[in-house]
């Protein structure tokens, strides 16, 4: 029983790492003002292309870079489409995503099948020798420590430094911030392409550790459930973390779902983490006070500086 | 340096040349992505552009893929004017598809004249009520649309295969996940024969020309356009907003499973696990493309149903995965948020100059032009 | 507490020494150009250290141009400027910081989910830490503009705000702070607390460049004055010897208008009335209206002031039908109940509003004149056949408005957004007017619209009320309200004061109803039945 337990809060981990990774990076794309809705179309690319570079290289290590850099050329695409051309945040998100569909799924048709060991998990020495607690939180592979370290990392930068402090305040006001001489367009460039980097790292997670495989549209909706984690964490890093795993959690529920002994049909059962995030929404987005007062004052809106 | 200058008033005449440019584009990027695959680039041009309209067939098959595109392009164009965004088009078409066949169904070998009205009315309201919820919540309780229409599309989804594969399973089908073929009474008419042409494709201009009057000549049009532009200004003259929102979800839903319906009772003929290439996603695509007006929306549509028409031939006779139907779809969309800037600004050479001047010297106006396309994370 | 003036070098001389004062700076022959006007010709301005000098002119004579090109924002074509007696090239605000020239913007750059602290260190470009802490708290008592630095700014209300940007700039120890336009947005008693602080810091050998177009304040303030009209420089002069008159005579190129005599009607028949109406803040934001009562009649123009942000946008938004009233007695017009009905209904009934924003709200941007005529007048014009929009009326409309105001644009096609702010006002503004409307509510009908269009306005407004509509003008420009207006009130957090015939009110018992204060005596009529602006303040 103990052991199903910690295999199911293994799962857990598995599930919430990648929406972690695609959350975080869009969170501090929004704190800077920037509306980016080509989350999924990010995850997919830096999926196949993780997937892809491991499978032909055999190293993990150039998976992982393929995933990171190939998030970033989709969100420089973003970047230059709506930061430089100044075309609507929204629809260019949207083209972002279908363009990262189709284009991964033609890059992933020879790969459809192949099979991959995945990346592997490793013990922290001491530490993973702890019963029970050992297992669950210092056996894992890097990149799972490597989300809660982001996290961290981002948490302080925001709050903690001057940098993010700049961030902060394109995302309150772009008129002001480059009223104060700050370079709205390079802040909002630099969180973009921070932003594709995580969710192609997050995709990458996927095709190499969550299910060692490529399958077309893999990521089956995470990138916009993502986007609506950063909703629910208020764009705060902290409970980012939290939503992130409470998603986690029910998306395994559906894969556990039999074993748990509840009767549902797969497909039923499979609509949970869609269903959870509309609620979610509602929750969050009902106090209007909270969203105004949180929610980064000049997201989604045009900054155009002068000529 | 090159600078985007912008300019007193929208260009009218890049309004109608930049699809064109974007389309061109497309195009040239696209024989460069073929020539990227080893393939023979002229005849891939062939395969994809012009075989599959090179017969009456070819011409008919572009408007069955057309029909559903033009039909769901125009509803959301005229909420995207709104600024209702409905990207769950694909989850209220395979509603409506569910809706419709289960009347279809129920009414199974009852030949009667009033089974394809009686399926087309349950379509509407299956489409309809789908994108109620998202209206609903959106109305009610501040929730984006953008999230709750695409979450209910990945329950639209699972719905679907469920029920092929569970309650509306072809009893006599052999086990595979797909209902009953539907009876002659609940089948669509074709208009052309030996074709697949049905009467979706009739529906489908009628609602452009029902679009084109609504937006330029109609109170509740220029309310949409009014509400978009400036949510403001609608609200000052008195227009109802949450009215607004509902109706354009509304409209949506319903063209978008009344196209569902037209798919089943038309080409496919049954329900089946997929019953759409992604219409409601390339919709989107289609309405941008259009500029967002119902005319321009019916030649995007054209356009669109010509590349997917173009990737089934170019999967057939060079071996071309189907992906690169969508990847050209995802170009054009590109090309054309890309071309579009050139309708408000336009390309000059500057030198580098200060760039806070302009900005200091608006300070002291309280004018501020909005940006057109703005959106309100709410 | 009296200030002490280590902060200050050792070159600046100290005020009231015996010889003649340096000159702290000196712009000689400034002039700039852009396409199709020269915002500078040739002006000249030199301050000294311990003086508070002004800039004065009217919206356009050229002040901000001069001051921004001080402040390095913009580079003059020609001219020279010399900072204690040496040449410079200010080239960019940096450059001018490091001289030690600050400067606070009309508009401010705060953020409004940040705290103090943030505001400051981003403003100065430099870390969030303690020891800035410590130095806010320090300056900003010493010179009486107490702050919290960890209070977030969407809390604080405008004077607060103003101040967060005077302590940045006193944190960088300037010799020269330059206050662009700085009491358009307070009442006149932070106005008062505003002026102490900068007399102190006159005193305590700080020059001050304060550019305004408000005579009174001017005349209170400041020691020496230059004034700019059509962007050359046209006379120097000592405030303080000069009446309002002489000074609005050498700002404006002629003799003030005499002020309109305007009597308070006795009124026949009650147009439009609001009673008893409360309404609750839309959001943390908003202000609550509680028990507003007043009354129009007709012909009658009554005035409401109050400094934006107390409760004017809500207000409006009753009147107007974007919200509605709880009750549908608390709005009549004529006689008829109508706060419960659509803004349609009521301006089909004839009660036209004119909103604060022009683009956006009163207009849309996007769309030509001739739809933005259909936005407010298809109910009262009949722009409609038959359910659908008829273009040839509206287009007839919208040309007649065009014509009858006077509108620079390129005909009734062309887009709101092209049009200048003036001329879009006018247009707005005639929109309401040829609907003949029985009532006409209007919010800032001139700000920030140029002279000749805001005569018009004003005129047209007058015109309206002669014909037996109603007017109610909610305005943040005293001036204005003095002058135009038969009755005046005030609005001070979401509460009406009462009612004063205009003749017999002083400015400065405005300002305490601004205030919320209630007058303690029926004001009196002024002797000469002069209501010119009377003084500031409350007295020594």
């Amino acid at each position: 029983m103990n052991e199903t337990l910690i295999l199911t809060l293994l799962t857990v981990i598995t599930a919430a790492t990648p929406l972690v990774y695609a959350a975080i990076g869009e969170l501090v794309v929004e704190r800077s003002g920037v509306l980016n809705l080509g989350v999924e179309g990010m995850m997919l690319v830096g999926a196949v292309c993780a997937f892809a570079t491991a499978h032909y290289t055999g190293a993990a290590s150039a998976g992982i870079i393929a995933g990171i850099l190939s998030g970033m050329l989709m969100a420089g695409l973003f970047g230059f489409l709506t930061l430089t051309l100044q075309s609507s945040q929204v629809a260019t998100g949207l083209a972002l995503t279908i363009f990262g569909v189709g284009v991964s799924a033609l890059i992933g048709q020879p790969l459809v099948g192949v099979a991959y060991e995945g990346l592997h998990a490793f013990d922290i020495p001491f530490l993973s020798d702890i019963p029970l607690l050992g297992r669950l939180l210092f056996s894992h592979d890097i990149l799972v420590y490597g989300s809660f370290a982001l996290v961290a990392a981002v948490a302080l930068f925001l709050n903690h430094s001057r940098a993010g402090l700049v961030l902060r305040s394109v995302g309150d006001s772009h008129d002001a911030a480059h009223a104060l001489g700050i370079k709205v367009l390079r802040v909002r460039y630099l969180a973009t392409l921070f932003g594709g980097a995580c969710a192609g790292l997050g995709g990458a997670y996927l095709s190499m550790v969550y299910t060692p495989m490529w399958v077309e549209n893999m990521s089956s909706g995470r990138g916009w459930i993502a986007l609506a984690l950063v909703v629910f964490a208020v764009w705060q890093p902290g409970r980012l973390l939290l939503g992130a795993y409470l998603f986690g959690g029910i998306s395994i529920l559906q894969l556990h779902g039999q074993a748990l002994g509840i009767n549902v049909p797969s497909q039923l059962m499979s609509m949970l983490p869609y269903l959870t995030t509309i609620v979610v929404l509602v929750l969050m987005s009902r106090d209007r006070g909270r969203i105004r007062r949180n929610a980064p004052a000049s997201i989604g809106r045009a900054f155009h500086p002068t000529t | 340096m090159i600078a985007l200058q912008k300019r007193a008033n929208p260009s009218q005449l890049m309004g109608y040349l930049a699809p064109m440019i974007a389309l061109f584009i497309t195009v040239l990027a696209g024989l460069v992505l073929f020539a990227l695959l080893s393939v023979p680039v002229g005849a891939a041009f062939h395969a994809f552009f012009i075989e599959p309209v090179s017969s009456v067939y070819g011409l008919a098959e572009l408007g069955v893929k057309a029909a559903p595109l033009v039909m769901i392009g125009v509803a959301l164009s005229i909420g995207f004017r709104a600024q209702v965004w409905n990207i769950g088009a694909e989850g209220q078409l395979i509603l409506g598809a569910i809706a419709g066949s289960v009347v279809a169904l129920a009414l199974y070998e009852v030949d009667a004249w009033y089974v394809l009205p009686a399926m087309m009315l349950a379509s509407l309201l299956g489409g309809m009520g789908w994108a109620a919820v998202p209206a609903l919540l959106k109305t009610r309780f501040n929730v984006n649309e953008i999230l709750t229409s695409l979450m209910l599309t990945y329950v639209a989804v699972l719905l679907l295969s469920w029920l092929v594969a569970g309650p509306m399973r072809d009893p006599d089908g052999f086990n595979f996940p797909e209902s009953r073929l539907f009876h002659d009474a609940a089948t669509l008419p074709k208009i052309l024969s030996g074709t697949r042409l049905h009467i979706g494709a009739l529906v489908a201009i009628g609602l452009v020309l029902a679009g084109w009057i609504l937006l330029s000549r109609t109170l509740l049009g220029f309310a949409l356009k009014v509400n978009g532009a400036a949510p403001r200004a609608a609200s000052h003259a008195g227009f109802n907003q949450s009215r607004l929102i509902w109706i354009a979800l509304l409209m949506g839903g319903g063209c978008a499973g009344l196209a569902g319906l037209f798919e089943v009772a038309g080409p496919i003929g049954q329900l089946l696990p997929s019953i759409s290439p992604g219409y409601g996603f390339t919709a989107i695509i289609v309405a941008f493309l259009g500029r967002l007006h119902p005319v321009g929306v019916l030649f995007a549509g054209l356009i669109m149903a010509l590349s997917y028409l173009g990737g089934e031939s170019a999967q057939i006779t060079l071996n071309l995965p189907l992906a690169v139907t969508g990847v050209f779809q995802g170009m054009l969309l590109f090309f054309l948020l890309a071309t579009d800037v050139l309708i408000y600004y336009s390309i000059v050479w500057k030198k580098p100059q200060r760039v806070t001047l302009q900005r200091a010297i608006d300070a002291n106006s309280k004018d501020q032009v909005h940006e057109h396309q703005e959106i309100l994370h709410r | 507490m009296p200030p002490n003036s280590s902060h200050l070098s050792a070159t600046a001389p100290t005020a009231g020494t015996s010889t003649a004062p340096a000159r702290l700076v000196v712009m000689e022959n400034i002039s700039k150009a852009y396409p199709g006007v020269l915002a500078n010709d040739n002006v000249s301005l030199s301050l000294q250290a311990g003086s508070i000098h002004a800039l004065l002119g009217e919206n356009g004579a050229g002040k901000s141009t001069l001051v921004k090109i001080l402040y390095g924002l913009l580079a003059p074509d020609s001219g020279t400027i010399h900072w204690q007696g040496n040449p410079v090239n200010i080239s960019a605000p940096v450059v001018a910081r490091d001289l030690g020239i600050a400067m606070v913007f009309q508009h401010f750059s705060l953020f409004d989910s940040l705290n103090v602290l943030e505001n400051i260190a981003l403003g100065m470009g430099v870390d969030a830490n303690d020891k800035l802490r410590q130095r806010i708290i320090e300056v900003s008592t010493r010179y009486g503009l107490p702050l919290d630095p960890e209070r977030s700014v969407y809390t604080l209300s405008v004077g607060t705000r103003q101040r967060i940007e005077i302590v940045r700039c006193l944190l960088q120890e300037p010799q020269l702070l330059i206050m662009d336009e700085p009491t358009s947005v307070l009442t006149p008693q932070e106005v008062t607390e505003l002026f102490n602080t900068l007399t102190v810091l006159a005193e305590d050998g700080m020059a001050i460049l304060y550019i305004s177009h408000k005579l009174e304040e001017i005349r209170t303030l400041c020691s020496g004055a230059t004034i700019l009209r059509g962007g050359r420089q046209v006379a120097e002069a000592d405030p303080r010897k000069e009446s309002v008159a002489s000074l609005a005579a050498l700002m404006m190129g002629d003799e003030l208008p005499p002020s309109s005599q305007r009597r308070s009607r006795v009124v026949k028949k009650q147009v439009f009335a609001v009673s008893m109406l409360n309404l609750s803040a839309a959001d943390a934001n908003g202000v609550s209206l509680h028990d507003i009562n007043l009354q129009v009649g007709e012909g009658e123009i009554v005035g409401i002031a109050g400094v934006a942000g107390n409760g004017q946008d809500e207000l409006l938004q009753v009147i107007a039908g974007e919200r509605m009233a709880t009750d549908q007695k608390q709005i009549s017009l004529d006689g008829r109940l109508i706060g419960t009905d659509d803004a349609g209904r009521r301006r089909q009934y004839g009660l036209c509003c004119v909103p604060e924003e022009r683009l956006g709200h009163a207009a849309v941007p996007i769309l030509s004149l001739v739809e933005n005529v259909f936005l407010t007048a298809h109910h009262r014009k009949n722009l409609r056949t038959a359910g659908l929009l008829s273009y040839r009326r509206s287009r007839k409309f919208a040309q007649q408005i065009i014509d009858t105001f006077n509108v620079k644009c390129q005909g009734p096609q062309a887009l709101a957004s092209s049009l200048s702010g003036g001329n879009l006002q006018k247009f707005i503004v005639g929109r309401e007017i040829l609907q003949s409307p029985r009532a006409l509510v209007i919010s800032q009908p001139t700000w920030g619209v140029d002279a000749g269009a805001a005569v018009a306005i004003q005129k047209a407004i007058a015109d309206l009320a002669r014909q037996g509509a109603g007017v109610l003008l909610i305005s943040q420009d005293l001036d204005e309200l003095m002058q135009v207006t038969h009755r005046i009130g005030a609005l001070c957090a979401g509460r009406l004061s009462a009612f004063y015939p205009t003749r017999q009110i002083s400015i400065q018992q405005v300002g305490l109803l601004m205030g919320g204060e209630t007058l303690t005596e029926a004001p009196l009529e002024n002797a000469a039945g002069e209501n010119a602006a009377g003084t500031l303040g409350d007295g020594p």
